[in-house]
């Protein structure tokens, strides 16, 4: 008797050391405080990095054109393996994110935690943003500050048990979170800058990428192509064993949504088009040339 | 009177496509997906010549120019209501690819069809490379903005 309390003390004790341990290293991790220390934010470089970052395709309510691009109230909803996510108002109103201070957006863009201190799910691709320079986000909460506010309330997500604990995340992020480039060497400015669009802002690993089973971007198959979040048909591969097109028929598309046939995007792709056809023409090339450089994946 | 004219396309369509939806037999509703895909089909053709010139991959010759974007204005101004019957959907017809919201949503349907003729016009009336460069934007949003919602990714 006296033995088995031993035994049983013995099994609390390590239980609780283990739930302490996994409270530990699960828990969301901010900023450090002195990131934005010294920034001043530009609303006219902060709309570059808006559509570079392609907030739009997910903030906008669907169906938006034109302007309407610009009222990031939310509301698209996003059907996965793990749960479906609804996209939430993120514009300057009560219902969205009036008040938040740039850190606030710095930790929610590049560590995936709310002010609130609790972890996003990674659908929101802060393991992309993750690569964001501070400045430019300094830069996108100027901008975003001016664009229209809208009351449309938030959507709850619908995710199951267990992806319904926030805090597991903290074991996703240990896993997959990582800052570091996967194109290592960026030989000059165009190609740095390609990279900074296409890993950081751009996100476009997020849906060219393969995923494993734990939703983790496998980066050995990196922009090699995907089947849909969804469930419904293919994402291509982009890498450059199977995007043969020249360097102005990428550039094109990018701008224009045209393929060299002359078929035109659709999907989730004519978003991208939409936000890319805002940016210079200095970004586009840069982009172009980190497509071409990527390792070509079959 | 353009916008007349896509208004008038929508108040018919909105009646023809209720009408005939169960009286089109398979064969017929076959006939028109591939009526739609050939206007498609001349849409690329067009934009083809626009569209390298743009890029510069062939050089910029204004009345081949004018021509092919003079086509896109006349291809969209069709009255395209036979091409489109409901029960032509994808799913619904082998090689359709079009989207069941588009019954439902065809005023933003015909939005961007009128968006289309707006800057296929403005295509046309461009006498040199820039203003053809300038007209690209705006087809290109027109196709996009129609296939983003409607037509079924691959």
């Amino acid at each position: 008797m006296y033995n088995f309390l031993r035994l049983l003390a013995l099994f609390v004790i390590l239980g609780l050391v283990g739930l302490g341990g996994f409270w530990v290293v699960t828990a969301p991790k901010p900023l450090p405080d002195d990131t934005f220390a010294g920034l001043t934010g530009d609303a006219t470089r902060g709309e570059q990095v808006f559509w570079a970052a392609g907030c739009a395709s997910c903030h906008s309510a669907a169906g938006a054109e034109g302007e309407d691009r610009l009222i990031l109230a939310g509301g698209r909803a996003f059907e996965t393996d793990f749960g479906t996510f609804h996209a939430p108002n993120i514009s300057p109103s009560e219902a969205g994110i009036a008040g938040w201070s740039v850190a606030d957006l710095g930790n929610a863009m590049m560590r995936g935690v709310s002010p609130g201190g609790a972890h996003y799910y990674p659908a929101f691709p802060y393991a992309s943003y993750v690569k964001a320079e501070p400045q430019d986000v300094a830069d996108l909460h100027a901008f975003m500050a001016t664009l229209p506010a809208s009351d449309t309330p938030n959507v709850a997500h619908e995710v199951g048990f267990p992806f319904n604990l926030r805090r597991i995340l903290g074991g996703w992020k240990l896993l997959f979170f990582k800052d570091d480039w996967v194109l290592a060497e960026a030989g000059d400015d165009t190609l740095a800058r390609g990279r900074y669009l296409v890993e950081a802002l751009g996100h476009c690993a997020e849906c060219h990428t393969p995923r494993n089973a734990l939703g983790g971007l496998d980066t050995s198959r990196w922009l090699a192509g995907a089947p849909s979040p969804d469930g419904r048909g293919t994402i291509p591969n982009i890498t450059p064993a199977h995007l043969d097109w020249t360097d102005v028929d990428i550039a094109a598309y990018l701008t224009t949504g045209f393929t060299p046939d002359f078929d035109s995007a659709g999907g989730e792709m004519a978003e991208v088009v939409q936000n890319m056809s805002h940016l210079p023409e200095a970004d586009i090339a840069a982009i172009v040339a980190y497509l071409k450089a990527v390792p070509a994946v079959e | 009177m353009k916008y007349l004219k896509a208004s008038l396309l929508v108040a018919c369509l909105g009646s023809a496509t209720t009408a005939s939806a169960q009286d089109m037999s398979a064969e017929d509703l076959a006939k028109a997906v591939k009526a739609r895909q050939a206007v498609m089909q001349l849409y690329a053709f067009n934009l083809g010549t626009l569209g390298n010139m743009a890029k510069g991959t062939i050089d910029y010759d204004m009345d081949a120019a004018q021509a092919a974007a003079g086509n896109l204005v006349k291809l969209a101004s069709q009255n395209q209501m036979a091409y489109w019957p409901q029960g032509s959907a994808a799913g619904e017809v082998e090689g359709s690819k079009a989207l069941p919201a588009i019954w439902e949503n065809m005023g933003e349907v015909m939005g961007h069809s009128t968006s289309l003729i707006e800057a296929a016009t403005a295509a046309e009336a461009a006498t040199d490379l820039a203003g053809l460069q300038a007209a690209m934007g705006g087809i290109g949003g027109s196709c996009g903005g129609c296939h983003k919602s409607f037509r079924q990714s691959n």
